[in-house]
């Protein structure tokens, strides 16, 4: 009744040896570390003898899969920010406008003349002077509606119309509104991404939250602050129809005009269309160049939605400036000297190197459709990290060693057991750990903490049952296989309740909550594990070899 | 010659005064709720919102003055304290600084934190600041949500387990003995003035787990001691179940004790109030498992009639089984 058939044996050992070898990596960390991060710039084409010998410090041919250190332990930033997707409404609304006004005009006979009113930021208000033509310019203006562009959204229009007497109301559907948010905040997610790893920090996490929040946590930077400086607040490119000049910031710019000052240049202002032609979401990409008198310039590309326009515009403007505008500054505004059909061009100027450079690089990291709400922002100094993994790592360790002498004081040889039972269970947490590359944090530690004083849990069920039955059973052996089968029961209720709970945490909780669940849950299954199979096959073992007359537990 | 937590056998009547633990329990109960309702808890920035800075210099702490150098800049609440742990050497003075949430806004904005740290840099040329935090109302709110709903939705799915797995009284014994557990904690909490924060849920959390795991092991021997002794009063069964598990109750407390003592002791300040709320939910869990789940069972009563088959063996209503597969 003690044997277990071989296959198992085999199993269970191997089980543990894979668990133990893919945590060996962690003991060794910040050599393996050094060495994945070669391994990553090399693997990106890159390749010298330092890289070579970095990634040369870990053995190829072994696991290096690492538990991610959580910001608390090493030390960044973390923010979290919620993208304002209403102001993309009022971006959409302004540039139907020219649309809504060119598809009016050339009903003149029947709607007569067209203005603008003024409206709330979500719609387009609209009055024409012929109240007798409201239901053709209803019609035209419904004309210009499109099936909105998501799954869910299939068979519905983008805009919705309505009509009182000679005054239009434009504004967007509600399936529109939910298509357009998620691509703001899909948007805003790619451009946040973008212009971190322009900075190269390593392994930043930048995940959406919820419908329209961002979770951005960037390990190695000094502050929160500096986070928020490189994300930029507000960027917002555009290319914009130059109406004149202006000398002061107070001018009147005439309706659907603004004024903007020049970036570099104090006291010089522009008067632009307030409706951009081409905005930053549709350049594709954007480099430093020289043109054919080898004068630093910077090229650039346009999506085709964004390549038509800009076409079209520059056909008919040639000889014109055309201003490029980050967050309301007129970064430049070089004339058009021929139509740019195709979408991509080459921007000419007085640039030095730098600075074409830098305009690459805000071209390139394109502008944010929406500005950023920052809902929550913490920092951590890496030594604070540093001071938590010590102390951590010393409280694992007496833990450690305070409970396997209190075992063997217990249970004497079957306490020595449990406690190999436990190294394993340990390693094994890590293991998993570093193959579902979970991120570990502080309370993770206390979770793995709490799990050595647990883990034993089910160990002591076996033990005190054997012993139990050692008082009525039929020879050690007979109590020892009573003493796993009738414990099994409450070992299996008792650990699935607990496991409950963590799949709980892990569902709803966040950040630190989420880092104890994920050691607590893994615990649990471990320390099941070793406890009715790892204790089990090491007693049946022993027990196998000496056959001893009588057991002492 | 081993060492024993509790003698080999025990005989000892836990339901004697049963009345005396229920009215023990439920005068803590009332008093844990009083505390809760009139003091409140010490919110920390994780569900009140605001920010709090981390201080670190070589100069003794000076509250007073750490306040008189920020009252310019009309922050509102600020609350200064210092912090202590055996760990820290005399070179190294760490003061904690929470700012209340600022009006219409939702994190504190960099200038202020700007501005806190210039005043104090001024104080204490050396200071350096190892984390700061802030967390907008918006957010703080919603993680309170979401704490309270956690809380909520581990404690049912717990019932419906034990439910299915055992019988309603169980069930509810079980949950009475859990919230009797939590809610004991929160009037800790709010009486030693603790902060309060996310990681404290996880620890409110992990109490749920370790109290039930000590209730489920004794039930599941209630629930085995119930099909083999047909005849005996519940009472003694009961009682019997207890003494039969008592060794490993305390076996299991007490390992796991020692190990969150020393991350008490040893694991640094920052994690010391949650390691305090999971030492406590661990006294409280093993006394409810017994005081409270088994004491509420014995009121409730059981269903006796387990006339099912196999009479003996561990099964619950629904026939489920374990069996071991190498007998």
């Amino acid at each position: 009744m003690l044997n277990i058939p071989l296959w198992r044996k085999v199993l269970v050992w191997l089980i543990v040896a894979a668990g133990l070898l893919l945590a060996l990596p962690n003991l060794f960390y910040s050599r393996v570390e050094m060495s994945n991060d070669a391994e990553a710039v090399i693997a990106s084409g890159e390749s010298n003898d330092e890289l070579m010998a970095a990634a040369g410090q870990w053995p190829s041919w072994l696991p290096d899969g690492l538990v991610n250190l959580g910001l608390d332990l090493r030390g960044g930033a973390h923010l979290v920010a919620r993208v304002e997707v209403a102001d993309v409404y009022e971006s959409r609304m302004d540039s139907l406008w020219p649309e809504v006004r060119d598809a009016l005009a050339a009903e003149r006979d029947t709607i007569g003349f067209v203005t603008r009113e003024e409206s709330a930021p979500d719609q387009l208000v609209v009055r024409i002077s012929e109240a007798d033509g409201a239901s053709r310019a209803l019609e035209v203006v419904r004309g210009l509606a499109r099936p909105v562009a998501s799954i869910s959204g299939a068979g519905q229009m983008d805009i919705a119309v309505s009509a009182d007497g000679p005054v239009l109301t434009i504004g967007l559907t509600e399936a529109e509104r939910v298509a357009m948010d998620d691509r703001t905040v899909r948007q805003s997610l790619e451009i946040v991404r973008r212009r971190i790893d322009e900075v190269g920090t390593r392994e930043p996490s930048i995940q959406r939250q919820g419908d329209q929040r961002i979770l951005i946590q960037v390990p190695g930077v000094g502050s929160a602050q500096e986070l928020k400086d490189i994300i930029g607040t507000t960027a917002q490119l555009t290319f914009s129809a130059v109406v004149g000049t202006a000398s002061s910031a107070d001018e009147n710019p005439g309706a659907g005009n603004e004024i903007v000052p020049f970036r570099d240049e104090p006291g010089r202002f522009l008067v632009i269309e307030t409706a951009p032609v081409v905005s930053g979401e549709d350049l594709v990409d954007a480099q430093p160049t020289f043109d054919q008198n080898n004068r630093p310039a910077v090229s650039f590309r346009f999506d085709p939605t964004g390549a038509r326009r800009f076409g079209d515009y520059t056909s008919e403007h040639v000889g014109e400036p055309f201003a490029i505008i980050l967050d309301d500054e007129v970064i430049s505004a070089p004339n058009i000297n021929e139509p740019i059909r195709g979408g991509s061009g080459i921007i000419t100027g007085n640039f030095t190197v730098e600075s074409s450079t830098d305009l690459a690089v805000l071209l390139r990291a394109g502008a944010l459709p929406a500005e950023l709400t920052f809902l929550e922002e913490r920092t951590i100094g890496p030594e604070l990290g540093q001071d938590s993994i010590d102390a951590g790592t010393i409280a694992c360790i007496v833990a450690f060693a305070g409970v396997m002498i209190f075992m063997v004081l217990s249970y004497g040889l079957f306490g020595l057991f449990a406690d190999i039972a436990l190294l394993v269970n340990v390693g094994l947490i890590f293991g998993l750990l570093s193959m579902i590359g979970a991120t570990l944090t502080l309370p993770g530690i206390a979770g793995i903490v709490l799990t050595i004083g647990m883990a034993v849990d089910a160990n002591v069920l076996v033990f005190e049952r054997i012993r139990e039955e050692l008082k009525t059973a039929r020879g050690p052996s007979r109590a020892i296989s009573l003493g796993y089968e009738k414990a099994l029961s409450a070992i299996i209720d008792a650990n699935i309740t607990t496991f409950i709970t963590a799949v709980i945490l892990f569902a709803i909780g966040s950040g630190p909550v989420r880092g104890f669940a994920i050691t607590l849950g893994l615990g649990i299954l471990t320390s099941v594990f070793t406890a009715i199979f790892v204790t089990r096959i090491l007693i049946v073992t022993w027990f196998d070899r000496r056959r001893p007359k009588t057991i002492e537990v | 010659m081993r060492l024993r937590l509790v003698p080999e056998t025990t005989n000892w009547d836990f339901f004697g005064r049963i009345t005396l633990w229920l009215g023990i329990s439920g005068f803590m109960l009332i008093l844990a709720l009083a505390s809760f309702g009139i003091r409140g808890l010490n919110y920390g920035i994780d569900f009140a919102g605001g920010t709090t800075i981390r201080t670190e210099s070589s100069e003794p702490v000076d509250v007073g003055a750490y306040r008189e150098a920020l009252a310019p800049l009309d922050l509102g609440d600020v609350t200064i304290t210092e912090v202590f742990d055996p760990t820290f050497g005399e070179d190294r003075n760490v003061a904690s600084l929470s700012i209340q949430a600022q009006d219409g806004q939702e994190a504190v904005s960099g200038e202020t934190i700007a501005a806190v740290q210039a005043a104090l840099t001024e104080l204490s040329p050396d200071i350096t600041f190892p984390s700061v935090e802030s967390v907008g109302p918006t957010v703080s709110g919603e993680l309170i949500q979401t704490a309270a709903l956690a809380v909520m939705l581990a404690i049912g799915a717990v019932l419906i387990y034990i439910w299915l797995r055992f019988e309603w009284q169980f069930a509810l014994g079980a949950v009475v003995a859990l919230v009797h557990d939590v809610v004991l904690t929160l009037g800790v909490f709010s009486e030693v003035g603790i902060r309060f924060d996310l990681a404290i849920i996880a620890a409110l959390l992990t109490i749920v787990g370790y109290s039930l795991n000590d209730t489920v092991v004794v039930f599941d021997r209630v629930r085995e001691n119930l099909r083999r002794y047909k005849k005996r009063p519940l009472k003694e069964v009961l009682n019997l179940s207890i003494n039969e598990t008592l060794s490993r109750t305390f076996m299991t407390s007490f390992t796991t004790l020692l190990a969150l003592i020393a991350l008490y002791i040893l694991g640094g300040d920052v994690i010391r109030g949650f390691v305090f709320a999971m030492i406590w939910g661990v006294v409280v869990g093993t006394y409810s498992s017994i005081f409270v789940a088994s004491a509420l069972l014995l009121k409730l009563g059981v269903k006796r009639d387990w006339s099912k088959p196999e009479a003996g063996q561990a099964q619950g209503p629904a026939g489920t089984q374990f069996k071991s597969s190498d007998s």
